[in-house]
């Protein structure tokens, strides 16, 4: 029954976490890449050094949302209360 | 259950007490193939280049080009490393473009050990370049206070560059298969195609970011 309880808790936990850690990030990579868009169309001589600097930017912000994956991915395989 | 567990271990066999995975034989298929390409071509370079040599140089010098923008620093000495490492990583991600083989990537153990390549790359040519004590001296630099912070960045930064590289392919490998359990044989080849577009960025990004961190640790750069 306990491990039943902690099973349903972590999914929805899984859930949760995957949900809000795309909502965040989603937002965060909408705004960068206007603001990139933005800079190209006034200045395009400098795109390359933009777009370079936009997929580093890109990269570390992804990084929040696969961070939650990961949590999820624990939660719903390697869930450390529920004996495997 | 839908796919097996991302995060476990598929042990093929056993060297001794030593399990070997299958993601390990794959890349050292990889290894070998780079290697055994690498040194076939380069053991007849001529001044007039072939048309395999063209491309080859293409490949190094867009490579150092990239790597010098980056660093804003001369490329050579760690064009061997970034190099090899966007190689390395393209070609993993790219593998599960043959049937049967998966990308070693999509395992938490492959970029573990090239994040802590990276992380020792780091510190190796920061103290070369700069000597010991300065190397040392750059975590005290705008305030000795930070010095907590700045070594927690450190940890941190290798650990995401670990995380994201493994978390992408990997998630992209788990959507397939989802998909693939779902709707059957047809669907997943447009989500399929768009893997090659995230295993290149993928690829591209780790060796940006080694460069940038690179960067920052022979003062060329500020830190990421």
């Amino acid at each position: 029954m306990d491990t039943d309880l902690i099973k349903i808790a972590s999914i929805i936990g899984a859930a949760v976490a995957v949900s809000f850690g795309a909502l965040g990030p989603g937002l965060g990579e909408g705004r960068a890449v206007a603001a990139a868009m933005d800079a190209i169309a006034r200045q395009p001589d400098s795109a390359g050094t933009l777009s370079r600097t936009l997929f580093v930017g890109l990269a570390m912000i992804e990084t929040m949302a696969i961070y939650c994956l990961v949590i999820a991915l624990l939660l719903l395989y390697a869930n450390p209360y529920i004996a495997h | 259950m839908i796919a097996a567990n991302p995060l476990g271990a598929d042990v093929l066999f056993r060297i001794g007490p030593l399990p070997i995975s299958g993601a390990v034989v794959t890349t050292w298929v990889i290894m070998a193939l780079l290697a055994g390409g690498a040194a076939l071509a380069s053991s007849r370079l001529r001044a007039e280049p072939s048309r395999w040599q063209a491309v080859l140089e293409m490949l190094v010098e867009g490579m150092a080009g990239q790597i010098e923008d980056t660093m804003r620093t001369p490329p050579r000495p760690y064009l061997p490393l970034i190099g090899t490492l966007f190689l390395f990583v393209l070609t993993c991600n790219l593998a599960p473009l043959l049937p049967a083989v998966r990308a070693p990537t999509a395992r938490l153990e492959t970029t573990a050990a090239l994040a802590l390549i990276v992380f020792v790359a780091m510190h190796g040519y920061g103290i070369r370049t700069r000597g010991l004590r300065r190397y040392l001296a750059h975590y005290l630099e705008p305030n000795p206070l930070l010095l907590p912070l700045t070594l927690l960045s450190e940890l941190t930064r290798t650990l995401s560059l670990m995380v994201r590289l493994f978390g992408n392919i990997m998630s992209h490998e788990l959507v397939i298969a989802v998909l693939l359990s779902l709707a059957g044989l047809l669907l997943p080849v447009p989500i399929m195609a768009l893997g090659l577009l995230i295993g290149a960025v993928q690829a591209y990004i780790f060796a940006v970011l080694a460069a940038v961190f690179l960067g920052a640790a022979v003062g060329a750069i500020e830190a990421g």
